[in-house]
């Protein structure tokens, strides 16, 4: 086995054990804090993908300030604790069909596709050329995710005055 | 077998940032820190262990270390001891892209990322994690307060100084640190971007919780914040991811603003160190000399003063360069 694989290994069961310990943890804080090894697993992978560019970004938004900003919001609730609160309800039976149901999509798309099995050039990962993709090929994207990201703002804004 | 020859040079790469993150940035810091504060007072300092108290804190380590860990009785143990990693381990992993100085192979940098900024800003903001960790896992209402405070504190900094990281690397057209230095050849960043080097500064003593951002910690009010349940050699980690982190961030400031490596007749590691010490010089004579802010006021000043000011200062550099480039 290539020193790649192994790597790709690693880290695929680094994301994943964290990630089974966010969904079955019965303590809110934990699940919280398991995100963190799982979106640095994910990180790794696209180091061995060539994307240092998204790997920082996804260190910088994910690790360090998503998780962050959801560790916050528990302890500020139920006297900072976040331990009251039932971490469970009846739909288990639902989530599992539906993720059943996406898995085998996955597997069914990832089966049909044809993989080309040689190297090729690689798309360019550099600020430059994302900068480049999200002002031209993107733009819409680009756009309505900013469009969905101020009224968002806008919404938080409007719940904390209605507070005062 | 590259992997396994990349995988030693971790390992020993590791080892190396690690005792002179130990010895260099946090024993000598620490003391550096009690004679500057005794200076300022009109004191002594720590005088007796060794010549002149040099070896003051070594003793104070290997005190520490002889401590018991005491973990409080209801307290969350996994997330209390993981904590104590993720503090010191954040870091650490910032020294990875700071360039030392040069040798005749190249520049004495442990990697030469091409996104050297990028990873700088987002290793720097895990630290902020680990003290969430332990103000939570410490079941201790000062320790709670300390880390929300800490929560607050460093989302905020971290945008204006994750604007002047990108002023910077506007001007140099470049992520790589190394880069950036080689763009300093002529003059230095501070001389171009005043304005920059003066909201990272203010920025960076927020980021690490020194005076007079230090709510985190504040001993008249807090005990000693996120920390205070810890005893023994989880204090003295704790210690040293605070004082690995002021280094870190003095030693972005000189890569970025100050030339890096780059002096006349000295060798490059040396002026790297000189400067180095006088930004930490500067970092603990603002502690000793300003009271600490409020918590309210300490926020205002980053939303209503920092930010706008760099953003405006990233505008017009942006306006500037491809003015320039056109």
């Amino acid at each position: 086995m290539s020193g790649e694989a192994i790597a790709f290994y690693l880290l695929a069961a680094v994301t994943l054990a964290s990630a089974v310990v966010v969904v079955t943890t019965g303590n809110i804080v934990h699940a919280a804090a398991a995100l963190v090894p799982s979106f640095l697993g994910v990180t790794g992978l696209y180091i061995l993908l060539n994307a240092e560019f998204v790997a920082g970004i996804q260190v910088l938004i994910y690790a360090g300030a998503i998780t962050v900003l959801i560790l916050f919001a528990i302890m500020l609730t139920e006297g900072g604790t976040g331990l009251a609160g039932r971490q469970r309800n009846e739909q288990a039976a639902a989530g599992a069909a539906v993720a059943a149901a996406i898995a085998i999509l996955l597997v069914a798309v990832a089966g049909r596709t044809t993989w080309t099995p040689e190297p090729g050039t690689l798309p360019s990962y550099t600020p430059g050329a994302i900068g480049q993709s999200f002002l031209r090929q993107n733009i819409l994207v680009f756009e309505g995710t900013s469009i969905v990201l101020l009224v968002s703002l806008m919404g938080a804004i409007m719940i904390a005055r209605r507070e005062e | 077998m590259a992997w396994g020859w990349e995988l030693l040079r971790a390992f020993v790469g590791t080892i190396i940032i690690f005792s002179a993150v130990a010895f260099i940035a946090v024993m000598f810091g620490v003391l550096l820190e009690r004679k500057i504060s005794a200076w300022m007072q009109s004191r002594l300092g720590p005088k007796h262990v060794g010549p002149q108290g040099l070896l003051q804190t070594l003793a104070d380590t290997v005190k520490l270390l002889q401590k018991e860990n005491i973990v409080p009785a209801r307290a969350d143990r996994t997330i209390f001891a993981s904590a104590v990693v993720i503090v010191p381990l954040a870091a650490l992993l910032d020294y990875v892209v700071i360039p030392f100085g040069t040798t005749r192979s190249g520049p004495l940098i442990f990697r030469d990322l091409n996104i050297g900024v990028l990873y700088f800003a987002a290793t720097s903001s895990l630290v902020v994690i680990g003290i969430l960790m332990a103000g939570w896992g410490s079941n201790n209402k000062y320790a709670l307060i300390g880390g929300l405070r800490s929560a607050a504190q460093m989302v905020t900094y971290e945008i204006p100084i994750g604007l002047c990281l990108v002023t910077v690397a506007l001007m140099a057209g470049s992520l790589s640190t190394v880069t950036i230095v080689n763009g300093q050849q002529h003059l230095w960043y501070v001389v171009a971007q005043p304005v920059a080097f003066l909201i990272f500064l203010i920025a960076a003593i927020a980021e690490v919780n020194r005076v007079p951002f230090d709510l985190v910690e504040a001993e008249s009010e807090l005990v000693a914040g996120y920390f205070s349940e810890y005893s023994g050699m989880r204090f003295a980690l704790f210690q040293l991811g605070e004082y690995g982190e002021m280094f870190a961030m003095a030693a972005m400031a000189v890569t970025l603003f100050l030339g890096g490596w780059r002096g006349p007749v000295l060798p490059p590691v040396l002026w790297f160190v000189i400067k180095l010490y006088a930004l930490i010089f500067v970092f603990m004579w603002v502690r000793w000399t300003y009271p600490r802010f409020r918590i309210d006021q300490m926020l205002n000043f980053s939303w209503k003063v920092l930010i706008p000011v760099s953003v405006l200062n990233l505008v017009v550099t942006a306006f500037f360069v491809v003015a320039v480039h056109r």
